[in-house]
């Protein structure tokens, strides 16, 4: 009996190990990718890539790339294009230094005001994408010129730096580890064994709800592997940084993004709407969606997300300089794009550009180790991202 | 007289409609044949296989030109032999100067470099054989609607034209601009081209046409000699839709309750033309547990009242109010209109109505997302459960729904639209032609759909060109003509030749009132 009645409930949950891969083709293909390349380079760079010294420096350098493109992901969605963002990388950097050096402001108020003025940028270029119609791509290759030219101004054309220590944590700081073992960061291993745990109990906690409502997902063998894998990365990576400094407090702060809009994009209705808005802007306005307020705000988000990622990078020379954040951009929206990220709008996932912005990572420190020119790094990312993209369009054309 | 052009037994299906069914036609040499039938008749789908739209191969039966048999596999193939079709919407392009558009494809050029000063003499030329003064260098989007006609015309006469079609040329043209447009068919006529008109207006028709060929539901009914005896309006007009209703249509016992939502003094100007008036001093109203038919021709302004009034979604300048059980609401938004029990299903559900990137889940809840969130977190597994519902419900064919909605059908597509309004729980319900384009048996379904919302008690008011299914559907029909009501009836009394009258009356009146002020303003001058 049970059986029986079990029988209809289990049809739709049994799709195919070989049609849900083929559906979520591009979900694991850029994971893979991204896991051969780290193993590519970990092998032709004789192990230096994950050194946990190196290790620390790739989360260090990409950090700010990836916090801009979680906002970035979101304008794309919304069918915009933001390239003012390394401008106001540099800008804010500019800004902070003037306050912390010149007129000796504490850091925390210097950060709360470059978040604001981040704010600000974004809602005056979101003003006029989203209530003039002006093409993103067209104001806010203005606001590039703008912000690059009110940074040079701002620091009259010299460098200002150093800052104070507290604020230099920000980017080269580590989190403190509770356990006092010498040589060894135990809070670390910790963290990273727990975090994938807590993850996966998640899921599971999911897995249970989906099945009960007899929700087609992931076949099981396929979650075992993710989660095994997942477990193992993370944990890994703990015991790596746990044997140098352990966890720098950019990379906390990255991980607390990636999750919150992780959860916005899937889980909240703005996040919905944001992919209704681009993928059918008329058709979202009549579903009584605010449009235009919606691509206003996706802009007011990513001004405060460059301006941490100024105030990040800043940390980071410990000094401001004009020429801070550029060509940010580039790198920001390639990430969204090899993320699977549609130039049209409406399809991007989170996770996606985070990979993709660690594959630009990995290739940039691996290649620097390898002694590449920095002129042949760029022809090789170039070549990457079009084939990213060209693999989605083959894929959407096969589908 | 010889034919110059004779179709035998057109047949062209696309998948599940017939869209032609065995349909003859044979235009003469020097003749105005008028080509008329209701929206959907397959005037349109005629034309098509006729300029190589659609490909011979694709259609069965036979098409001669000049005595010869042809088979073309694009417009390029009939355009050489001097068969040249003007579309409704104009193929100009409105930044280019005259010039540049009548040799666009054709440039006057040797070796790849335009000869400018050939180009423009040549297209003088070309203009004066249509009557127009302008210069060529004017741009296409300086001049109005009715001389952007002529020089789609004077495009066909430079590419040797034999046999005209022009598809509803009038329809955007006022009174005197569509005289000069028929006079210079007559004109051509002496010349010895052959036109087929395609046209709405019975009286354009009466006017220039030798004969006409009527066309209903995808087959030929007739085709009428106007030299033979003068034709009626009333005999076209039976000829047109003289079909039956044979159990199209589910039964309802229909009940309409008090009135539930009312419109008074609604008006609405063209976004774009400042000044011009496309919906005019619209009164309507809507019983609980009624529905409301507006019947009209394309272009009568039906889908403009409608989204003007759908959180002014259409138009400027937009006046009047809405009541919503004796209530003035607010529906200057949409996301007010929606709150006060409005919702509206577009006629374009491409454009307008999907994400056709999503699947139906998330469409389905589009509207009202917060029916499945709380605090702004969607309940996944929910939302789920709502669009299977749904599904159900409304009996959508689809493999399960996290389908996107890209990969339906036309029916089932609407069926999602459907689906999204319906969650939204409105209580009057604007449909927009609601069954375009999709199948006899998924039309059923919707009218079912139609039936269980009034049964609850709501309003619905339903836009279609087609009258049958008005007269099938409605409690009560509208008839609207050029922006305004010009009829009212329950639809018991009603009928298509009765709908039919009270447009072309009203037409004839209108045009006979802008004739009226054209002479006084002619008189003024003088």
């Amino acid at each position: 009996m049970s059986a029986e009645l079990n029988l209809p409930a289990q049809q739709p949950r049994q799709a195919s190990m070989a049609k849900f891969l083929k559906s979520h083709m591009r979900d694991y293909g850029m994971l893979i990718s991204l896991l051969a390349i780290v193993a590519f380079f970990q092998y032709v760079t004789d192990g230096t890539l994950l050194q946990p010294l190196n290790l620390t420096n790739l989360v260090l350098q990409n950090s700010y790339i990836v916090i801009m493109a979680l906002g970035m992901l979101l304008v794309i969605v919304a069918g915009h294009i933001d390239l003012s963002v390394g401008s106001i990388v540099g800008f804010i950097g500019a800004l902070a230094a003037i306050l912390m050096v010149q007129f000796h402001w504490h850091f925390i108020p210097t950060a709360i005001v470059s978040l604001i003025a981040g704010a600000a940028i974004g809602a005056a270029q979101g003003y006029w994408v989203a209530y003039f119609r002006i093409p993103s791509f067209i104001v806010t290759l203005a606001g590039m010129l703008v912000f690059r030219g009110l940074s040079l101004a701002l620091l009259a054309g010299q460098s200002v730096g150093p800052f104070p220590v507290e604020f230099q944590r920000l980017s080269s700081g580590f989190i403190p580890d509770f356990f006092g073992t010498t040589g060894f960061h135990t809070t670390t291993l910790v963290l990273c064994l727990l975090t994938p745990a807590i993850l996966i109990g998640f899921s599971i906690a999911a897995r249970i709800r989906r099945h009960r409502f007899a929700i087609e997902q992931e076949p099981l063998v396929l979650f075992l592997l993710k989660s095994a894998g997942l477990f193992a990365v993370v944990a890994y990576v703990g015991w790596l940084l746990s044997t140098y400094k352990g966890l720098p407090n950019v990379l906390i702060i990255m991980a607390l993004l990636i999750g919150v809009y992780a959860f916005v994009t899937r889980d909240t209705t703005i996040g919905r709407r944001i992919y209704a808005l681009g993928g059918n802007e008329k058709a979202a306005k009549l579903s009584g969606i605010d449009t235009r307020r919606l691509s206003f705000y996706t802009f007011v988000n990513m001004g405060v997300l460059a301006a941490l990622a100024g105030l990040i990078f800043a940390a980071r020379l410990n000094t401001a300089t004009p020429k801070a954040g550029v060509s940010f951009e580039l790198d920001v929206i390639a990430a969204c794009f090899i993320g699977g990220a549609s130039a049209s709008g409406g399809v991007g996932r989170v996770t996606g550009a985070v990979i993709g912005a660690f594959i630009m990572g990995v290739m940039n420190n691996g290649m620097s180790i390898l002694g590449i020119g920095i002129d042949w790094q760029q022809v090789i990312k170039g070549l990457v991202l079009l084939a990213a993209v060209c693999f989605d369009v083959y894929n959407k054309g096969k589908a | 007289m010889d034919s110059i052009l004779e179709m035998r037994g057109i047949t062209k299906t696309f998948p599940g409609v017939k869209a032609l069914d065995n349909v003859n036609l044979s235009v003469r040499e020097g003749e105005i044949h008028a080509l008329i039938g209701e929206n959907g008749a397959g005037k349109s789908t005629l034309m098509k296989v006729l300029s190589g739209v659609y490909p011979h191969g694709t259609y069965e039966g036979e098409i001669r030109f000049r005595g010869q048999p042809v088979a073309f596999r694009g417009i390029a193939d009939s355009e050489k032999l001097g068969i040249i079709i003007i579309h409704q919407e104009l193929a100009l392009v409105p930044l280019l100067s005259i010039t540049e558009n009548l040799f666009l494809g054709n440039e006057q050029a040797k070796r790849g470099r335009i000869d400018w000063v050939a180009a423009t003499a040549r297209a003088r030329e070309l203009l004066r054989m249509v009557g127009l003064t302008d210069s060529p260098e004017t741009l296409i989007t300086d001049i109005g609607v009715g001389k952007q006609q002529l020089v789609e015309i004077a495009k066909a006469l430079s590419k040797q034209v034999k046999l005209l079609i022009l598809d509803e040329p009038t329809a955007s043209l006022n009174e005197s601009d569509s005289d000069a447009l028929l006079a210079l068919l007559l004109r051509f006529k002496e010349q010895g081209i052959s036109s087929i008109l395609i046209s709405h207006k019975l009286n354009e028709i009466a006017k220039v046409a030798d004969r006409v060929t009527i066309l209903r539901d995808g087959t030929t009914v007739e085709t009428l000699d106007c030299h033979d005896a003068p034709i009626s309006q009333d005999r076209i007009i039976k000829g047109m839709v003289g079909r039956d209703l044979a159990d199209r249509y589910p039964r309802r016992t229909s009940n309409p309750g008090d009135i539930l939502f009312e419109v008074k003094g609604w008006n609405a100007d063209h976004p774009i033309h400042t000044g011009r008036r496309v919906v005019k001093d619209i009164d309507l109203h809507v019983r609980r547990g009624e529905v409301v038919g507006i019947a009209g021709l394309m272009g009568a302004g039906r889908t403009e009242f409608a989204m003007s009034l759908f959180g002014r979604s259409y138009g400027r300048n937009i006046r009047g109010k809405a009541f919503l059980g004796g209530r003035e609401i607010d529906v200057s938004t949409i996301r007010r209109a929606m709150d006060n029990g409005l919702a509206y299903a577009t006629e374009d559900r491409k454009h307008y109505g999907l994400v056709l990137d999503n699947d139906i889940r998330h469409n389905v809840t589009l509207a009202n997302l917060d029916g499945v969130a709380k605090r702004g977190v969607i309940h996944h597994e929910r939302e789920i459960e709502v669009a299977n519902d749904f599904r159900r419900r409304l009996r959508i064919r689809c493999s399960d729904v996290f389908q996107q909605t890209v990969n339906l059908s036309g029916g089932n597509q609407q069926k999602v639209v459907l689906s999204k309004w319906l969650f939204a729980d409105p209580q009057v319900l604007i449909l927009d032609e609601p069954t375009r384009g999709i199948d006899v048996g998924a039309k059923y379904e919707i009218y079912t759909i139609v039936n269980q919302l009034v049964a609850e008690g709501r309003g619905v008011i339903l836009i279609s060109s087609e009258l049958p299914e008005l007269l099938g559907v409605a409690d009560r029909i509208y008839v609207m003509n050029e922006g305004a009501l010009v009829a009212e009836m329950p639809a018991a009394e009603a009928s298509q030749e009765k709908i039919m009258h009270a447009i072309m009356s009203s037409a004839s009146k209108a045009t006979a009132a802008r004739a009226a002020v054209a002479a006084a303003a002619r008189e003024s001058l003088q």
